[in-house]
């Protein structure tokens, strides 16, 4: 493709829908986003010493504060044990066999123009069907703001690897005063906000993974939205491992001062490989006094062979801090992707009347492992939070919701309500549910209902006469299973999640 | 249209023969009924011509319009032309009646090879069907057959029925657990499909769901085999004086 005319020339444009349309097609094929980009790539030297932390510090160009502050987290990881308690099962991670930092080549230097972009990059893009104009603007094309856009607007965040290459829509946020960049940039252009809140939701010495993202983390996005405002449109991070061996740690930071709106979406992908692959992320969300964060995710990690050989090892802290009254906050989730997940997206509840909600869809095949669920911690007065997991278990998957819901004596007359169901498909599969609540005052109000059922042979059998193939039949009535969550999801996403759905359960029947 | 010849059929967990033996042709444009006593074989036959689970055919053969159905799916057979109204319609919590036919007039038209419907023409052609059905917006938009009442079960059956269009239908009792308004409307909804180039087979315990839809032949089902076949005079027969005489007679 000839660069310099992808801005002007509808042609191209047309070209690239039409791939996007065939990408859609192809999902009948296995893991759809299997493919790697082969860009040359700057490492770091394998494993983890001080002089890494210092040389990812210095490659983001960050002030001495933040290298201490990484070394100090170093310090600490080195201190820390894995945690065991969850309900999976990997062999021992080496962690001294790890690249902690990679990225693409040509991004060493900032593009000036799409010339100076590696164009598999810009390939790239075009398979995680992140849109023309978006691409244009990631890849730094001169005037790509300009571009009309397709569809409604989404600000895009692409993390490759271990670095942002790139953020849409920077201008028209500023306009309305929020601030969505990578997080990288952040530190050196609004070191007074990441100082402040950085490591104060999911503190350093939080778990083995925390601390260890604390270190090493290389990019991920920041947002603030400054009182008052609603954000203009939604924001979006897409996260991408592609080179071998490497970890992704990548670190987000949302915060929504005093009455402001934002609704942050996120999705990833991974290439296709027989090794597996580490990723540990921390996103820590900060909602102050009638503020509203809604927080979406599509995890598509690569999930490993039929076998368990390869995939993502997911081990994420994901915590929102209601910090002011009436403060809300809404998780969504659709986990099919990983080898193993390790996830509690957790709502503390500090402020009189704030409220946390969490949605999720949990789908293991083959021999994929999950442990996963979310905490509410209640501290302020009348504080509500609603719990609602839908887990699906299929082949020789092992799916586990483990979840939390505190009552702090001062939380008076708080709620919970929490709905957990799990479905069976096939007979070799399982599902757990590990439900703990404490309760520490009398006025507050605690109900769970949790059930277990399996893909009814006649529901099967319903679908199948009217002429649908079994796995368009469970896939049907999966996705019905899951609709409470996916009612939750912005549309774009819920569309996304439900083809997800359908292509994570192939080859769980017949 | 289907041709059924010698039909043996067992279960498949049990060494238990239920089919001994069944042949039946039923042309295009006619309406066969099947009446028998309880446990004579009626559902089986139903569930063994369109697919499910659990049963052996032990020998003979079932075709529809010279295609082998034994040998098929039963998307595949019902891609081909058979659709069964069933005596229990399945509930599916969670997808809405809508979303669930239009997923499988489009999964049939793509096993065709056939252009997907649109969502336009799919949302105008179910209006006006279900319009005649009496099954309101709301009945399409709630899951499948989630929280119906018996009849509005069997209407919605009628309603799959009309979008898809089969060659070939089999209604398995469709009239039990039927108040006389509710058969009639189901009656009505079925008499409109038929046509030249349709068949149907209609199973049932009772003359008078064929009081409402009149039958061109009469088959009356015993132990796994038909023993008698008459015009719709034989049902009116067996209305008056049980199966104990025809049962006799045939002993």
């Amino acid at each position: 493709m000839d660069n310099m005319t992808l801005k002007e020339n509808d042609g191209v444009k047309e070209g690239v829908d039409q791939e996007t349309v065939d990408a859609v097609r192809e999902v009948g094929g296995k893991y759809k986003y299997g493919w790697s980009t082969d860009i040359e790539m700057e490492y770091a030297p394998k494993g983890l010493t001080p002089d890494i932390v210092r040389l990812i510090s210095e490659k983001n160009e960050e002030p001495e504060w933040m290298t201490e502050w990484r070394l100090a987290a170093y310090d600490r990881w080195l201190t820390k044990k894995e945690p065991d308690w969850a309900m999976v099962d990997y062999p021992e991670i080496d962690f001294q066999d790890q690249y902690y930092y990679a990225r693409p080549k040509s991004m060493a230097e900032k593009p000036k123009s799409l010339d100076d972009v590696d164009p598999k990059l810009l390939d790239t893009y075009k398979k995680l069907g992140i849109p023309l104009k978006e691409q244009m603007i990631l890849a730094g094309v001169e005037g790509a703001e300009d571009a009309p856009a397709e569809g409604r607007k989404v600000a895009v965040d692409a993390v490759f690897d271990s670095v942002s290459v790139g953020t849409t829509f920077q201008e028209e946020l500023k306009k309305a005063g929020v601030i969505f960049c990578s997080i990288s940039e952040a530190i050196r252009e609004h070191p007074e906000l990441v100082r402040k809140y950085l490591g104060s939701v999911v503190p350093v010495s939080d778990n083995f993974y925390a601390t260890l993202n604390s270190a090493v983390f290389s990019d991920g996005s920041f947002v603030y939205v400054p009182p008052g405002v609603r954000c203009p449109m939604e924001l979006s991070t897409y996260f991408r491992i592609n080179a071998e061996n490497t970890g992704q740690f990548e670190r987000t930071l949302i915060i929504a001062d005093k009455g402001s709106y934002v609704s942050y979406l996120e999705g990833c992908t991974a290439p296709q490989r027989d090794e597996s692959q580490l990723h540990a992320a921390v996103v820590e969300i900060i909602i102050e006094e009638d503020a509203e964060v809604k927080y979406s995710t599509v995890q598509n990690w690569y999930p490993g062979d039929e076998n368990g050989k390869g995939g993502i090892y997911n081990f994420v802290t994901k915590r929102a801090d209601c910090r002011g009254d009436r403060a809300k906050v809404m998780w969504t989730q659709v986990e099919t992707g990983s080898a193993v997940t390790w996830k509690y997206p957790s709502c503390i509840l500090r402020g009189d009347d704030s409220q946390g909600e969490f949605y999720s869809i949990a789908i293991a095949n083959n021999m994929q492992q999950a442990d996963t669920g979310t905490k509410m911690v209640h501290l302020g007065k009348r504080t509500k939070s609603r719990i609602v997991s839908k887990g699906i278990s299929a082949g020789k998957a092992q799916n586990t919701y483990r979840g939390l819901v505190s009552m702090h004596p001062k939380a008076k007359e708080s709620r919970n309500y929490t709905q957990c169901d799990s479905l069976l498909i096939g007979s070799e599969c399982g599902a757990h549910t590990v439900p703990y609540i404490e309760v520490k005052n009398n006025s507050s109000r605690v109900e769970h209902e949790a059930t277990t059922s399996k893909v009814d042979d006649d529901q099967m059998f319903y679908c199948r006469s009217r002429g649908m193939d079994e796995e368009e039949a469970v896939a049907l009535v999966v996705n019905g299973f899951c609709k409470d969550v996916l009612q939750a999801l912005p549309m774009e996403f819920a569309m996304e999640a439900q083809a997800l759905v359908a292509i994570s359960l192939e080859g769980s029947v017949g | 249209m289907l041709s059924i010849k010698n039909l043996h059929v067992k279960l498949e967990e049990e060494d238990k023969q239920i089919l001994k033996g069944v042949d039946l042709e039923v042309e295009a444009g006619k309406v066969h009924a099947i009446m028998g006593p309880n446990g004579s074989g009626k559902s089986t036959l139903s569930y063994v011509l369109s697919g499910k689970d659990g049963y052996e055919v032990t020998d003979g053969s079932a075709t529809l319009e010279g295609n082998d159905l034994l040998d098929l799916e039963p998307e595949e057979r019902a891609a081909a032309g058979l659709f069964l109204a069933f005596q229990y319609p399945v509930e599916i919590p969670g997808v809405g009646n809508m979303t669930f036919l239009r997923t499988a007039v489009n999964a049939q038209r793509k096993a065709r090879g056939e252009e997907e419907m649109s969502a336009a023409d799919f949302l105008k052609e179910i209006r006006a069907k279900a319009k005649d059905l009496k099954i309101d917006a709301d009945m399409l938009k709630r899951p499948v057959n989630m929280g119906f009442s018996g009849g509005e079960k069997k209407r919605n059956e009628i309603l799959q029925m009309a979008m898809l269009e089969p060659k070939m239908c089999i209604l398995d009792e469709t009239d039990s657990g039927l108040d006389v308004d509710a058969m009639k409307l189901v009656a009505e909804g079925v008499n409109a499909l038929r046509t030249e180039g349709r068949g149907f087979l209609v199973i049932t315990h009772y003359q008078r769901l064929l009081d409402h839809i009149k039958p061109d032949v009469v088959h009356i089902m015993s132990d796994g085999r038909i023993i008698k076949t008459g015009g719709p005079e034989l049902a009116l027969e067996v209305e008056n004086n049980g199966y104990a005489d025809i049962l006799a007679e045939v002993a």
